[in-house]
């Protein structure tokens, strides 16, 4: 027996030789795609080679910065971001708890609804919030309304997922026990589901916010309202000191926002 | 409600029996029995501890009483009515009436020790009072005093998951008792907890039990745990009663059996 196993050489390999000819097929695959997309993507050599010297032209020209606009142009507009961002999220927050409850397996026990449920989960993500804005715009009109309501559509998604996963690594152990104990559907989602999920939840809902201060920031460029707008008329108009302010102002608010958001979240996890 | 939980009460005793099972099986699998054809019958009072080696159905069986596990077949019946054929609300009404305590303790971990031990109450509250945490003054001043009989008074307002393991398994106990029952089911109650401190709980048990006279069905993996406390005795072996007595008529042929072999002593 162990003269036998000597006698042959112990091979080892990390792949089998199906999968060496498969991860093999998938580099010359990736490989292929890269040359496509710089094919497809048609870079034009002189404008790749002025780049630098167009983007000082643009720096420079922002400079200095028009800080006089701040008070009668930009800080309305600040403030409505602000309001946007939060009111958006509540909404959404409110909506995503919804769907999440119907879409988590554990709680909401009917195929059919799972399933309806994650569907809206994709189709709210997959649609950006700008074109969420677009269709809120045509609908309402353009102004902060249509800017709220693309916020919180688009955010159902992201936050309803997380919320959802939340659920279903809830613990079974005290959920049997409220039943066992005879507790409605209702009165466990409160004593059983809801303190185990509570700090995803404030998590994921601070998190979203921190996500929605970025995003609706730049809406008003399809007529979502906020900063956007403001951006969008000192585009229009080449006022690029003023774009320059804008810029600035919502690089700000997007740090304070982190600042405050990390802080935030380590006080409550 | 209290009337009728009194001459429920008394409905058990003068019948002999809170709970009878009538040819109860259970199959995971079709065609695979993991109980089967038990019938029991469960005196108003005292502890019966069912003894046997893992998977042999101990927990399936006490988990049907109260459907947390739906049985197969056969008939539970407990106050008058066959649990087996309930469902909705009615199965909620009947489980506020059977308290149950657990090998994990299944505390709500982030509620203080007093709201889980109000937790027992929540059959009989409307959900509303749930979430606002709105309960009944004569509901916390029970769980109050069933605090401090189960040894935590001082500890009503700590996190449950700051708790030991046996604190733990104390407060399970009063949130059971909380519910005011007239059976309690304890699954393996001692197996997540040391020699002295599954004693200790044990003696719990069976204090409560006694003053409050509630019969007690009690899985228990200790052999001399459950000959010292328990007034009955059921052995099981592979979805099987084999062995229905008092403890003192449990000899080491039976154990033998329930067992099956020798191995298990050394």
């Amino acid at each position: 027996m162990t003269a036998a196993a000597s006698a042959l050489p112990r091979r080892w390999h990390r792949f089998s030789l199906s999968e060496r000819i498969l991860r093999s097929c998938f580099y010359l695959l990736a490989a292929v795609a890269v040359i496509w997309s710089i094919k497809t993507i048609e870079i034009i050599p002189e404008f790749l080679q002025d780049a630098p010297a167009q983007t000082a032209d643009l720096f420079a020209r922002m400079w200095p910065i028009d800080w006089s606009w701040y008070k009668s142009g930009v800080h309305a507009a600040l403030i409505e971001t602000l309001h946007t961002a939060t009111l958006g999220t509540i909404l959404a927050v409110l909506l995503a708890s919804l769907v999440a409850l119907l879409a988590a397996r554990n709680v909401t026990r009917s195929v059919i609804l799972n399933t309806i449920a994650r569907f809206i989960l994709v189709a709210t993500r997959s649609v950006h919030a700008m074109v969420w804005a677009l269709f809120f715009v045509a609908v309402f009109g353009p102004g902060a309304l249509a800017g709220t309501l693309a916020i919180a559509v688009h955010s159902i998604g992201f936050t309803g997922k997380l919320l959802s996963e939340a659920i279903e690594e809830a613990k079974t152990g005290p959920i049997e026990a409220l039943t066992a104990a005879g507790a409605t559907k209702l009165s466990i989602l409160a004593k059983g589901y809801w303190p185990q999920v509570k700090p995803a939840f404030l998590g994921v809902a601070i998190f979203r916010w921190d996500i929605n201060i970025r995003e609706s920031a730049v809406l008003g460029l399809v007529g979502g309202g906020g900063l956007g707008m403001a951006l969008e008329a000192a585009l229009e108009n080449l006022y690029w000191d003023r774009v320059g302010l804008v810029l600035i102002i919502i690089f700000g608010i997007v740090i304070a926002a982190e600042i405050l958001t990390t802080w935030l979240r380590s006080r409550i996890i | 409600m209290d009337a009728s939980v009194r001459s429920a009460k008394s409905a058990n005793d003068s019948a002999g029996h809170a709970l009878e099972l009538r040819n109860l099986s259970k199959e995971y699998r079709a065609g695979i029995q993991v109980l089967k054809n038990i019938s029991l019958k469960f005196a108003g009072r005292g502890i019966a501890a069912i003894i046997g080696p893992s998977g042999t159905g101990k927990s399936t069986l006490i988990r049907c009483i109260n459907r947390l596990t739906d049985p197969t077949s056969g008939e539970i019946l407990f106050m008058g009515t066959d649990l087996a054929q309930l469902k909705g609300r009615r199965l909620r009404e009947a489980r506020r009436k059977i308290g149950m305590v657990f090998q994990e303790y299944n505390l709500v971990e982030r509620l203080s020790v007093i709201e889980n031990v109000l937790c027992g109450r929540l059959g009989y509250l409307p959900a509303w009072r749930a979430w606002l945490r709105r309960f009944p003054a004569k509901d916390i001043e029970r769980a109050f005093s069933l605090l401090d009989s189960v040894g935590l008074g001082d500890f009503a307002n700590e996190r449950a998951d700051r708790l030991s393991g046996g604190q733990r398994q104390r407060v399970g106990i009063a949130r059971a008792l909380m519910q005011d029952p007239n059976l309690v089911l304890a699954d393996e109650p001692t197996s997540s907890l040391d020699p002295k401190t599954s004693v200790e709980i044990m003696e719990l048990i069976a204090r409560q039990a006694a003053a409050q006279g509630i019969p007690v069905i009690v899985n228990i993996h200790n052999v001399e745990l459950a000959k010292r406390y328990a007034d009955r005795v059921i052995g099981m072996s592979k979805g099987e009663v084999v062995f229905d007595g008092p403890p003192k008529a449990l000899e080491h042929s039976h154990l033998l059996q329930i067992y099956g072999g020798e191995g298990w002593l050394e």
